[in-house]
């Protein structure tokens, strides 16, 4: 069938630049850029670039440019071109639309009409260079009163099992198989390095991996892939996987091609097979089916480790969260409506979930109502794009947040969509062993530390300018956020008052 | 609370009469890695997980009624249970044996990637939903009786066997929606279903010799369980129900 579907983008080539190296060929995993053994010459067939600036940024002459292909439709506010073009691809294929990375329509940021607060005159701010800043967070269930020994003043009462983090940033899950192990080895390595957690999704953990189970969460998920005692064991918390805030609801097909014999062994599945994740954990049908997996968990791991459950932020997850808490879990995470994936259904992605900053705000002021907040620690994740994302939402009530999206922009992703395509052109999203090993284990792990580095020096910038020395005193101080362009409703969900006021 | 447990070289007997889950397992747990091969669990009632985390083989016969989760996550342990099973016994089982001398609840052997579940009696809905298999490990669940429905859902591995011996001559299974979404494994069942009862991703065949053995094998280990004749199980037809497609959802989506 005749494609009615026009080029993204249009590939440029400087000819005076241009040296016939077919860097861009070898480099270009959508078959753009092809060399002509007949004229001698590199040439470019734009109608496949996902403009994700691979064969740009390796160019070594700087010949090349990706732009947005001119070819207007009429203007339309309705019928956008995406809209348009969905459509094609539909009536061509008939089948679901699918995708990759988070939401990216313009739903409403509200982490941009949030403002921090500074002193000026009435209390000092703090030096962060010269005084000491503390970002040391505990995640895990913390008592509701302490009793201290008299004499030897010894802690008597018994801590639930805590788990150190030295910046309130972890990474969240992303599997094997969507992602590659040496985009895992890099996350494990940097939050070894970085003094706190990766996230191993569902996908199990690679052997190779197992010596960073100090730094790791384990996850289980619907389809219970690589889940198996010394799994359990290797963590440092393990996560229950209900939902994904960028397919609420749905499960994952982890299509066969990408079953590559290593993954095969990390899921224990045989190669080449499909690994569906069914939409729902089929022994959790209710709050209380939770508690028994919540339980299950923590009885094969002898009380151990924090239990964690993931959820993605719907419309009534105060009340789900509060029976989470009920349930057992010792964290709480709540994945916002742009929280990314390596395959959704489109439409899912774009239309389903709330933002992370009213789930947040709803869950940990439900959770104060209910006098329970200290039960659970909340994690949020979807769309965490800096540290000022990172200060507010820790201003809002969590005790830290998951990058995921922000963490595959530090190893080179360009966020092209195509991560469902298994053909991700900077080696991230793939398991073809010739483009994984575009991910340099060594380098990527130095990117993702120096992140969290600059993340980390920012948020203590931000804390000593509102004159508070601990991101403990950052925690739920919904105080030190103000609103703007937004209305009486919003502020009141968030908890924040208006600028000015 | 005092518990009472008595152990005699290698074995163990414990009184679980109101003993909480965790107080129980804390037991099994530390008398099994003390080197107790074989304990018997008298009063069992409801208490959940019973099996899971013992780090070693052992025999754990439990007498009454065990709760839900039975040997969840349960890598090695042999489990005879003196009574009914509830839900979810062997939850992600990894290796290991369940032997019910009764019935079984709901989701038995979810997701197991090993170990064997052998069930006397009937067993609830979605038995064996998920089960996998890697490579020498193979997940069985065979069942006496007969099973509710979405039986072996989600299939992706492993042997189910259903063998009907609470049905009169000619009588069908009433489970429905068999083997929705499977997409490996096996089924084999005792006499026959009707074209409904299916997920559409089910075939019906007719057992091959390599079927027989299997069959065999297995229906040889229930009979010696519960002390039945093999011969006599196998006397009557079976038809093996398998996944029509290895990718059941491959041509869903547009790129």
């Amino acid at each position: 069938m005749k494609t009615y579907l026009p080029a993204k983008f249009m590939v440029e080539r400087d000819p005076e630049r241009c040296i016939q190296c077919q860097v861009c060929v070898n480099q270009c995993t959508f078959d753009v850029h092809r060399h002509d053994p007949d004229q001698e010459m590199v040439r470019s067939g734009e109608e496949n670039c996902v403009g994700c600036h691979r064969c740009a940024i390796f160019c070594p002459t700087r010949a090349l440019a990706i732009k947005r292909n001119p070819l207007d439709y009429r203007e339309n506010y309705n019928w956008r071109p995406e809209v348009i073009e969905d459509i094609i691809k539909q009536a061509e294929t008939g089948g679901v639309l699918l995708t990759g990375m988070g939401d990216d329509k313009s739903q409403r940021i509200y982490w941009d009409h949030l403002l921090l607060n500074a002193s000026q005159v009435t209390n000092p701010s703090i030096d962060p260079l010269r005084e000491p800043m503390e970002l040391v967070t505990y995640l895990g269930q913390k008592p509701e009163r302490v009793e201290v020994e008299r004499h030897s003043l010894s802690l008597k009462t018994k801590i639930a099992p805590q788990v150190k983090l030295e910046v309130p940033v972890m990474f969240s899950a992303m599997s094997y198989g969507a992602v590659s192990l040496n985009v895992h080895e890099s996350l494990a390595r940097a939050a070894a390095e970085a003094g706190t957690l990766w996230n191993t999704g569902e996908g199990g953990l690679h052997p190779s991996l197992y010596k960073y189970g100090g730094n790791t969460i384990v996850q289980v998920a619907s389809g219970r892939f690589g889940v198996h005692s010394e799994y359990l064991d290797a963590a440092r918390v393990i996560e229950i996987k209900i939902g994904q805030g960028a397919k609420p609801g749905i499960g994952g097909h982890l299509p066969g091609e990408k079953v590559s014999a290593e993954v095969s062994m990390t899921r224990m599945i045989p190669q080449w097979t499909d690994a569906l994740s069914p939409a729902p954990q089929h022994d959790i049908y209710s709050i209380e089916d939770l508690a028994q997996l919540v339980y299950a968990l923590k009885e094969a791991t002898d009380y151990a480790k924090p239990v964690s459950v993931k959820i993605a932020a719907v419309h009534n997850s105060a009340a789900i969260a509060s029976g989470m808490v009920r349930a057992g879990a010792d964290i709480i995470v709540l994945d916002g409506l742009r929280g990314a994936t390596g395959a959704a259904p489109k439409v899912i992605r774009d239309n389903v979930g709330i933002p992370i900053e009213l789930a947040l705000a709803s869950v940990d002021s439900r959770l104060m109502q209910e006098g329970m907040r200290n039960r659970a620690s909340i994690v949020v994740s979807g769309g965490i794009r800096n540290s000022g994302d990172l200060a507010k939402a820790i201003a809002l009530g969590a005790d830290a947040v998951y990058i995921g999206t922000a963490a595959l922009v530090a190893l080179g992703c360009t966020l092209c969509q195509q991560c469902h395509t298994g053909k991700c052109a900077w080696g991230i999203c793939t398991t073809d062993l010739a483009l994984t090993k575009r991910v340099n284990p060594d380098i990527g792990a130095r990117r993702l530390a120096n992140l969290l580095r600059g993340w980390s020096l920012e948020l203590k910038d931000i804390l000593g300018g509102m004159g508070v020395n601990a991101v403990e005193s950052l925690r739920g101080n919904r105080l030190h956020l103000r609103g703007v362009g937004l209305t009486d409703t919003e502020l009141e969900i968030l908890g924040v008052r208006m600028a000015g006021s | 609370m005092k518990i009472r447990v008595e152990t005699n070289d290698h074995t163990a007997r414990i009184d679980a009469t109101g003993l909480r889950y965790r107080e129980l397992n804390t037991v099994l747990k530390e008398i099994v890695s003390d080197g107790i091969r074989k304990v018997a669990v008298h009063g069992v009632c409801g208490q959940r997980y019973l099996g899971t985390g013992l780090g070693r083989p052992a025999e754990i016969e439990l007498f009454g009624t065990p709760g839900n989760d039975l040997g969840a996550f349960m890598d090695g342990p042999r489990i005879i249970v003196h009574g009914n099973a509830q839900d979810g016994c062997g939850n992600t089982m990894n290796s290991g044996e369940i032997i019910i001398h009764g019935h079984a609840g709901d989701i038995a052997g979810l997701s197991a990637r090993g170990g064997k579940i052998f069930i006397r009696e009937d067993v609830g809905y979605r038995a064996g939903i998920h089960m996998k298999e890697y490579q020498d490990k193979k997940p069985v669940v065979v069942v006496g009786g007969t099973a509710q429905d979405f039986l072996g859902e989600y299939m992706a591995g492993g042997i189910l066997i259903l063998l009907g011996l609470n049905l009169n001559d000619g009588e069908y299974h009433k489970a429905k929606f068999i083997g929705t979404g499977m997409h490996g494994g096996v089924i084999y069942l005792k006499g026959n279903v009707n074209e409904y009862q299916l997920g559409k991703e089910v075939g019906i065949a007719p057992l091959e010799d390599s079927d027989r053995q299997v069959l065999q094998k297995f229906t040889g280990e229930f009979a010696a369980h519960f002390g039945y004749e093999a011969e006599e199980l196998l006397r009557h037809e079976f038809i093996k129900l398998y996944p029509r497609w290895l990718r059941p959802y491959g041509k869903l989506y547009a790129y």
